[in-house]
């Protein structure tokens, strides 16, 4: 694969490599993050001196269905040793799936000193490169953040419907199955935890993984991309893009994507996602 | 609970009584360490293996066997292709030491949301399908054997 800064991406600073993680790993202005969905990955093994953000416990408040708060997100921050100067450097399981959840979740509190590895842990891993059990201890930070800003990057169900009524572009990057509303769980368990099968009317099937390399799980070049998003699914730069999955998770990778990769400037993810839409009461689904 | 095999009751009943979380998920790598005493041997498959085996659903890429022992009961093998499917050999192991040799009609009862009774319930739903896939994929050939069976002294 080419190196990152020759893939002709928009905003190429966002994305780093292996070796750039492996070489400022002592960083003091850097801390590397780990963000899985396999609880038991970080605990197993790790890059030396990576915490763990973990998705259920650290992003999600554990009562309602939303994200943490300003307060939850100065005590991570201050927990894993962040300053609002710290560039925070997220890696994980399923080519970065989690990872680029975690920075999303990052930028609607602001912190937009963050990268993404390049290829996630499964690269780090083949290349043989070093990994150890050991939780490093950190000292916690003084951090102060503003609100979370759920304008910018994060769209909400009723917006949804006024994005279908106008017939502006979504991109579900669940499987074609989950698009096409096919069941596919256990009998006994709905359907990704919703009532309903299908797809928002108008939305365009683009699976998340689609961006990614399978042989080393690297992004796909901008070309590559701009031959998927646009080229195949009709996707323009300046399109107001709404994005989602089943709970905001793998549409984060797409956002990621398309706002930093391609530089498109209004992309939004709906982390309701399917799990509301599926359930709610008289919304339109196609199949 | 259902009436489930001795086996994996005692490793339910051992593991219920560690409620630390850091305990318990460093007593669930331990036991994926031991993933490759159940690793499905060559003489019963090579790669890549066989479709039929693989485990729907599974991200990790699981495949299941099942050997007939000459008491008719199973011997189960694995295989678990990711490398970061750490879980899903932890699973793997924990079937393949509890059911294997274990009553067909207590294999086919086994809860598959033991998942979460093993691993938590901050499992993501793609990820406990994924693992529910490998107990529904062990319960299908104790089925199978059952039916096997059935047929056989009909």
């Amino acid at each position: 694969m080419a190196d990152i800064k020759d893939r002709g991406y928009i905003r190429p600073e966002v994305l780093v490599s292996t070796d750039w993680v492996a070489q400022h790993l002592n960083d003091p202005h850097v801390r590397i993050v780990e963000s899985n969905e396999d609880p038991l990955l970080y605990p197993a093994r790790h890059i030396p001196g990576a915490v763990e953000v973990d998705w259920t416990k650290d992003l999600n408040d554990q009562l309602r269905r939303d994200y943490l708060g300003r307060d939850g997100f100065e005590k991570l921050m201050s927990r894993i040793g962040c300053t609002r100067d710290t560039t925070v450097v997220f890696y994980g399981d399923k080519n970065n799936w989690w990872a680029c959840y975690a920075f999303w979740v990052f930028h609607l509190f602001g912190h937009t000193a963050a990268k993404v590895m390049d290829g996630g842990s499964l690269k780090w891993e083949k290349e043989g490169r070093p990994m150890t059990k050991e939780v490093p201890k950190i000292d916690a930070t003084k951090y102060v953040a503003p609100e979370r800003d759920d304008v910018r990057i994060r769209v909400f169900r009723d917006q949804v419907m006024a994005h279908v009524k106008g017939k502006l572009p979504l991109v579900d990057v669940r499987s074609p199955e989950e698009f096409a509303g096919t069941r596919l769980h256990m009998p006994d368990y709905p359907n990704e935890g919703a009532l309903r099968g299908g797809h928002i009317p108008g939305a365009a099937s683009i699976p998340w993984g689609r961006a990614i390399n399978p042989e080393d799980h690297t992004f796909k070049t901008a070309d590559e991309l701009r031959a998927i998003y646009e080229k195949e699914k009709g996707l323009k730069k300046d399109d107001d893009v709404v994005v989602y999955c089943r709970i905001g998770e793998r549409s984060s990778h797409t956002w990621f994507v398309l706002t930093y990769l391609l530089g498109y400037p209004k992309v939004r993810n709906y982390d309701g996602s399917w799990t509301e839409w599926g359930n709610l009461v008289g919304a339109p689904i196609e199949k | 609970m259902a009436d489930i095999p001795e086996k994996l009751a005692k490793f339910l009943a051992t593991l219920s009584g560690i409620t630390d979380r850091s305990e318990r998920i460093q007593l669930l790598i331990d036991i994926a360490g031991r993933f490759k005493k159940i690793h499905v041997p060559e003489s019963l498959a090579t790669r890549p293996y066989p479709r039929e085996n693989l485990v729907p659903g599974c991200e990790s890429q699981a495949y299941v066997w099942a050997e007939e022992l000459p008491d008719k009961t199973l011997k189960y093998w694995f295989a678990v292709e990711n490398p970061q499917g750490i879980s899903a050999m932890a699973t793997s192991v924990i079937l393949g030491e509890t059911l294997s040799g274990a009553p067909l009609r207590q294999i086919v009862q086994v809860p598959r949301d033991i998942v979460y009774t093993i691993f938590g319930d901050e499992l993501s739903m793609g990820k406990s399908m994924g693992l529910m896939g490998i107990v529904a994929m062990v319960q299908q050939y104790a089925k199978k054997e059952m039916e096997a069976l059935k047929t056989a002294n009909s």
